[in-house]
């Protein structure tokens, strides 16, 4: 099996169409898994120190947007001896097809990681398309 | 550099004080998070500390907190353990792999040696934090000069 490289990297993201955060802290992208299903597409997403209480998935049209808020969890009387992660929100956005049922979706969050299931809506399911013989 | 951005734009009417309000903006912002070398072996960890104890924190999202090992021995920790990676079936196709997952196993040299007794550790929201109080005998001891 080819070894993936252990090197990770936190990504901070650009301002997001330049909408201005009124939160003085960083946002982070966060990493995602996109799997494809026949009957759904499930997205992955890391998020560390999110919960479900301050994480907020919202679709407007065919917008999607994941948003983790993070507290700065400083140890108290302690200083920074070694960084190699920073501490911010999380924000990134999705646009979804048409196929996905948009009422159907569903977010869970477990050990900072959330699972977002987009079903597909009855039209997009494959369908198999009958060839009749022509005469 | 994140500085000048306040400044790139043209001041359209002359107002200190608000200039003085987006400096202080940027400073926040500069200032709120914590700056460091972004790239690292996975987990990323955060080391703080003082004289008395030490606290590492590691983002480890996704990981059952069973399968976390952590051992310590003199001044070493060592974080071992497997983020299992998703399994998809035959008919399913990953669009997006970007999460890290594999095997780990990740050794963090300690600024003193602690009492492996009294460490105690915590998974929450896939953010584990280990408390490493140091050793009384690493402790620095003031000798006293006795004049005779």
């Amino acid at each position: 099996m080819l070894e993936k490289s252990k090197d990770i990297q936190k990504k901070q993201t650009g301002e997001i169409e330049n909408v201005e955060h009124t939160r003085a802290a960083r946002i982070y992208r966060p990493d995602v898994d996109i799997i494809e299903k026949n009957d759904s597409i499930l997205l992955i997403a890391d998020m560390p120190g999110v919960d479900e209480k301050t994480l907020d998935v919202t679709l407007e049209k065919d917008v999607l947007t994941i948003y983790g808020r993070v507290d700065i969890d400083k140890p108290e009387n302690l200083e920074l001896i070694h960084g190699e992660y920073g501490t911010g929100d999380y924000q990134r956005t999705f646009i979804i097809s048409n196929e996905i049922n948009r009422d159907g979706i569903k977010a869970t969050v477990k050990n900072g990681v959330l699972q977002l299931l987009l079903p597909k809506g009855e039209v997009a399911k494959t369908k198999k398309i009958p060839v009749q013989a022509e005469k | 550099m994140l500085w000048v951005r306040g400044f790139d734009t043209p001041f359209s009417e002359f107002n200190p004080w608000a200039n003085l309000l987006r400096l202080e903006d940027e400073m926040n912002r500069v200032l709120s998070g914590f700056t460091f070398p972004s790239v690292s072996e996975f987990p990323p960890v955060n080391i703080w500390g003082n004289e008395h104890e030490a606290v590492v924190t590691a983002e480890i999202p996704g990981i059952d907190p069973k399968d976390i090992e952590i051992s310590i021995t003199g001044r070493t920790l060592v974080l071992s353990g497997n983020r299992e990676p998703e399994t998809i079936k035959e008919d399913e196709t990953f669009h997006r792999k970007e999460r890290w997952y594999g095997k780990f196993t990740k050794s963090i040299e300690l600024p003193f040696s602690v009492d492996s007794e009294k460490v105690e550790a915590k998974f929450s929201r896939g953010i584990l934090t280990i408390k490493l109080p140091r050793a009384e005998a690493d402790k620095p001891k003031k000798i006293t000069v006795k004049s005779t």
